[in-house]
C-alpha cells in the first residue's frame, strides 16, 4: 500500500521542522554544519547575542527530565534573541491525564513559533509536528529510541573540525545501539556525509533485530570494531540494561566493551574519542581515556549551542525572510 | 413472504454450486435454486444481474466493544456496519468489560444483538476466569448459555500448565479453543514487528518468534490434550508452515488470518502511522506472501476482519502509546477479494474461507445454500471500484489505514434470515 509520508521539509526542500537526520541530503547537513561554524564565534564575544530571532518565541517542551540538553537549547534560543519558555511536562498537565494533544492546543494558543520536544516515546516529535498548528515548527530534542538529530550533528561537527575529509574516515559507534536515539541519528548523518565506513560495536543483546538495516558494518568485538578507526563515538549504558536480561554485569560489560587506553591501541594513532554525555566512568569508558589527550568530549559540549542556533535560525530565520549570517 | 433473487452468479462453496441462476427464499429459508418451488409465486424480487450471490459472510474475529467500551463501539453500531459489508454472522471474543465468563454477559450480548437485528452474533466464552490465565472459567455454563467456543481473547495464557488444563477441560465438553498465539514475554512492552523497520524507528519489536513459539507450544498441547484448536489470526509465514505440518499429522487444528494482514506490512508503519499499529503486528512482505499462500492452499480456513474499532483519541498519540487494532468490518470483503483479483484464486474457494469453513469451525449450520438452510445472503459486485471515506463509514471506529484507498468489490445487498438488512429502506 502506498500512502503519503509526512515530511520535515517544505516544498522547496528546506527545513520546516527538524525531526530526524534520516532522509536529509548532504547539502542540508553541510549547510547546518557551516552555519554552526559561523555561530561558534558568537559565544566567545563579549556580547553573546545576535538579533536573528528577535520577537520569536521558542518553547522547550520536555516530557523527559534533562538538564544539559534543555540548557543548551535555551541558551541557543536566547543567543538568537528569541523569547524562551521552558515547560517541564513530566510534572504538569500530562501527568494529570490531559492528553498530549490538549497540551499542544493550549500552548499553540500562546502564539509560539517553535516547540523543542523531548519525549520518551519514539515518533513523538513526528506526531507533534503532524498535529501542531501550521505556524509552529518542531525541533526534535530526542524521541524515545528513535532520533536525536541535533546531538548527532554536534558529534559530526566536532569530528569535522578534527578530520575534515570524511571520505577517508572510519568511525566506530560503540555501546547500546538498540536503545540509542543518538546512534541512529549519528549513523544516518555520517553515511550521508560520505564517511568511508561506519561500524557499530555491541553485544548482540544491544543491537536491533536487523542491525544491517541501519546501514553500518556490524562488529561484535571491540577489537575488531576499533581497528584502524579515525574516531570512536561511545554511547552511554543505562543502568536498567543490567537489571533486565540484556547484560550480566557492569563489570563484564566494561571488560568486553569498555574503552581503555589499552584497547584503543588498535585504532589509528590520531584517533579521537567522543561521548554525547553524561559519562558513566568505569562502565563504558575509562577515566584515563575520557580525560586523555584523544578525548574531545568537552569540545562536543561547547558545540551544542552553535548547532542548535544553526538549526533554529535556519527554520525560523528563513520563515521570517531573514537570512542566516554568511 | 417469498423472495426471488434473480439472475445472479450463485456461488455456494458448500455445495459446489457456481452458476448463473435464480435463488428462491421462503419463510426465511432457502426454498429452491433454479426453478421456482411449487407453492406459488414470490412476492418480492431482487435483481442480481451481474452480481455474485453467496451465503452471508461469517467473521470469526470481531470486537464489538459492548459491554464496557461503548465509547469505542456498540453491538448496534457494529452489526449495522457488518450488514453493509455482507457479514451476517459475527463471532465475538470474550475480552469485553466485564469479560464473558458468566452466563449473564453471554445473554446480554445475545439480547443486544437481537434488538439490533442486523447480524447474528456468536460469542466465545472465557477460557480462564476474568481472562487472568490462572483459574478455569465455567466453560460448561458458558456453553449452556450458547457460547460456540472458548478463548482468552488477546491475553495469552502464559502459564503452560494452566493452558494444558484449560484445553483438557474445554475438550471435555467438545468446546473449540480459539487462540491468540503470542508469547507473553517476547511481546511484552513491544509494539510492532521486530525487524529492519522497528530498528530504524527505535520502536520495541515483537519478534516473529513471539508467534511461532506460542504456536509450537499450543500445537503440542493440543496434540497432548486432544482439544480442538483454532488460531484466530496468524501473522507469520512460519506459523502457516507449522499449522500445515500439524494438520498433515492429523491434528484437529484450524487457522484464520485477518484480511488486512494480506495487504499491510511493517513498511506501512515507517512513518509512525498509528493506524497501522495492529495486533498481531504487521510483518514482512515475505510473511504477507506466506499468509496469502496459506489461504490459497487451504491451510488457513478462515479470513476474518480482526475488527478492533477505537474512538479517535485512541490513535492520537506517539505510536507506542496508541491502542492497537484496525476497524475492519467494512473492508473485509474487498480486501479478501484481492486474492481472487490479484492471485487468481477461484472465487468459490475464496468465499469458502468467508462462509462454510468458518461456519464449520464454530459449528453453526450456516454458510450454505442447501434447501432449507437459513437465508443469510450476501450479494456483491466483485469488480465495483470505490474509495473508503471516513464520513461514509458505519462502524463507530474509523481507525483504518485504508481511508482514502481504492478498493475493489462492493456489497450491494444483504439478507438476514430472508429479510433485507442492507440497503436500508427508511
Amino acid at each position: 500500500m502506498v500512502r503519503p509520508q509526512f515530511s520535515q521539509l517544505d516544498e522547496a526542500g528546506r527545513l520546516r521542522h527538524f525531526l530526524t537526520t534520516e532522509g536529509l541530503c548532504r547539502e542540508t547537513l553541510t549547510d547546518i554544519l557551516d552555519t554552526a561554524e559561523s555561530f561558534a564565534a558568537v559565544g566567545k564575544r563579549a556580547v553573546k547575542k545576535v538579533p536573528l530571532l528577535r520577537g520569536k518565541t521558542v518553547v522547550n517542551l520536555f516530557f523527559e527530565p534533562s538538564t544539559r540538553t534543555l540548557t543548551t537549547f535555551e541558551l541557543a534560543a536566547k543567543r538568537l534573541s528569541a523569547d524562551v519558555m521552558n515547560i517541564n511536562l513530566r510534572r504538569s498537565a500530562t501527568v494529570k491525564g490531559e492528553s498530549l494533544l490538549d497540551t499542544l492546543r493550549t500552548l499553540e494558543a500562546m502564539h509560539c513559533d517553535m516547540f523543542v520536544v523531548r519525549h520518551a516515546s519514539s515518533g513523538a516529535a513526528h506526531f507533534i509536528a503532524r498535529n501542531v498548528a501550521p505556524h509552529i515548527s518542531v525541533m526534535n530534542g530526542g524521541d524515545g529510541r528513535h532520533a536525536h538529530p541535533s546531538q548527532a550533528l554536534i558529534d559530526v561537527f566536532t569530528l569535522r573540525r578534527h578530520k575534515p575529509d570524511f571520505s577517508k574516515l572510519r568511525v566506530a559507534i560503540v555501546g547500546d545501539i538498540a536503545h540509542s536515539r543518538v546512534a541512529r541519528s549519528q549513523i544516518n548523518t555520517l553515511l550521508t556525509l560520505g564517511v568511508r565506513e561506519v561500524r557499530i560495536v555491541a553485544p548482540r543483546t544491544l543491537l536491533p533485530p536487523v542491525p544491517e538495516a541501519l546501514g553500518a558494518k556490524v562488529c561484535l568485538s571491540l577489537e575488531e570494531g576499533l581497528r584502524d578507526v579515525d574516531a570512536v563515538m561511545m554511547l552511554r549504558i543505562q543502568h536498567e540494561r543490567i537489571q533486565g536480561p540484556l547484560l550480566p554485569s557492569i563489570h563484564e560489560y566494561f571488560q568486553c566493551y569498555g574503552l581503555t587506553e589499552k584497547k584503543l591501541a588498535v585504532a589509528r594513532p590520531d584517533a579521537i574519542v567522543m561521548h554525547p554525555g553524561p559519562l558513566n566512568r568505569g562502565v563504558e569508558i575509562d577515566s584515563e581515556v575520557a580525560d586523555g589527550p584523544r578525548s574531545v568530549i568537552l569540545q562536543q559540549v561547547s558545540h551544542g549551542i552553535a548547532i542548535r542556533m544553526a538549526v533554529m535560525s535556519m527554520i525560523l530565520g528563513r520563515r521570517n525572510g531573514v537570512e542566516e549570517p554568511g | 413472504m417469498a423472495t426471488v433473487i434473480r439472475g445472479g452468479r450463485l456461488v455456494d462453496p458448500a455445495n459446489g454450486v457456481d452458476e448463473i441462476t435464480d435463488l428462491y427464499i421462503d419463510k426465511g429459508r432457502i426454498a429452491a435454486l433454479g426453478t421456482a418451488p411449487d407453492n406459488g409465486q414470490p412476492d418480492a424480487e431482487i435483481d442480481a444481474g451481474g452480481l455474485v450471490v453467496c451465503p452471508g459472510l461469517i467473521d470469526l474475529n470481531a470486537r464489538l466493544r459492548e459491554p464496557g467500551e461503548e465509547h469505542k463501539a456498540t453491538i448496534a453500531s457494529e452489526s449495522r456496519a457488518a450488514a453493509s459489508a455482507g457479514i451476517t454472522t459475527l463471532c465475538v471474543p470474550p475480552d469485553t468489560e466485564p469479560v464473558v465468563d458468566t452466563q449473564a454477559v453471554v445473554e446480554l450480548i445475545h439480547r443486544r444483538a437481537d434488538d439490533a437485528g442486523m447480524a447474528r452474533v456468536e460469542v466465545l466464552g472465557a477460557l480462564t476466569a476474568g481472562l487472568e490465565g490462572e483459574r478455569l472459567a465455567e466453560m460448561a455454563a458458558l456453553q449452556q448459555a450458547g457460547c460456540v467456543g472458548v478463548s482468552n481473547g488477546l491475553r495469552p495464557v502464559a502459564n503452560t500448565e494452566v493452558m494444558r488444563r484449560a484445553m483438557e477441560y474445554a475438550s471435555t465438553f467438545g468446546l473449540g479453543v480459539f487462540l491468540h498465539a503470542q508469547d507473553t514475554w517476547l511481546a511484552k512492552d513491544r509494539y510492532m514487528h521486530g525487524g529492519s523497520v522497528s530498528g530504524r524507528l527505535g520502536i520495541g519489536g515483537i519478534p516473529e518468534t513471539a508467534e511461532t513459539v506460542a504456536v509450537a507450544r499450543d500445537l503440542l498441547l493440543l496434540e497432548q490434550t486432544g482439544a480442538r484448536g483454532h488460531f484466530s489470526h496468524l501473522s507469520s509465514a512460519r506459523a502457516v508452515t507449522m499449522i500445515a505440518e500439524a494438520r498433515a499429522r492429523g491434528l484437529a487444528v484450524s487457522a484464520g488470518v485477518s484480511a488486512h494482514q494480506l495487504h499491510l506490512t511493517e513498511d506501512d508503519v515507517a512513518g509512525f502511522d498509528s493506524q497501522c499499529h495492529a495486533c498481531p503486528p504487521l510483518r514482512t512482505a515475505h510473511d504477507l506472501k506466506g499468509l496469502r499462500a496459506g489461504v490459497q492452499s487451504g491451510v488457513i480456513q478462515a479470513i476474518c476482519s480482526a475488527h478492533q474499532p477505537h474512538e479517535k483519541d485512541a490513535k492520537l498519540d506517539p505510536f507506542a502509546l496508541t491502542e492497537p487494532g484496525i476497524s475492519a468490518l467494512e473492508t473485509l470483503l474487498p480486501l479478501a477479494l484481492a486474492l481472487h483479483h490479484e492471485e487468481g484464486m477461484g472465487l468459490s474457494e475464496l468465499l469458502a474461507a468467508l462462509t462454510i469453513k468458518p461456519a464449520t469451525i464454530i459449528g453453526v449450520e450456516r454458510g450454505s445454500f442447501g434447501v432449507g438452510a437459513v437465508a443469510d445472503i450476501c450479494i456483491f459486485d466483485p469488480d465495483a471500484r470505490w474509495v473508503l471515506e471516513e464520513d461514509a463509514m458505519l462502524s463507530q471506529g474509523r481507525n483504518t489505514p485504508f481511508l482514502g484507498q481504492p478498493l475493489r468489490g462492493r456489497v450491494m445487498h444483504t439478507l438476514l434470515g430472508g429479510r433485507t438488512v442492507y440497503p436500508w429502506v427508511d
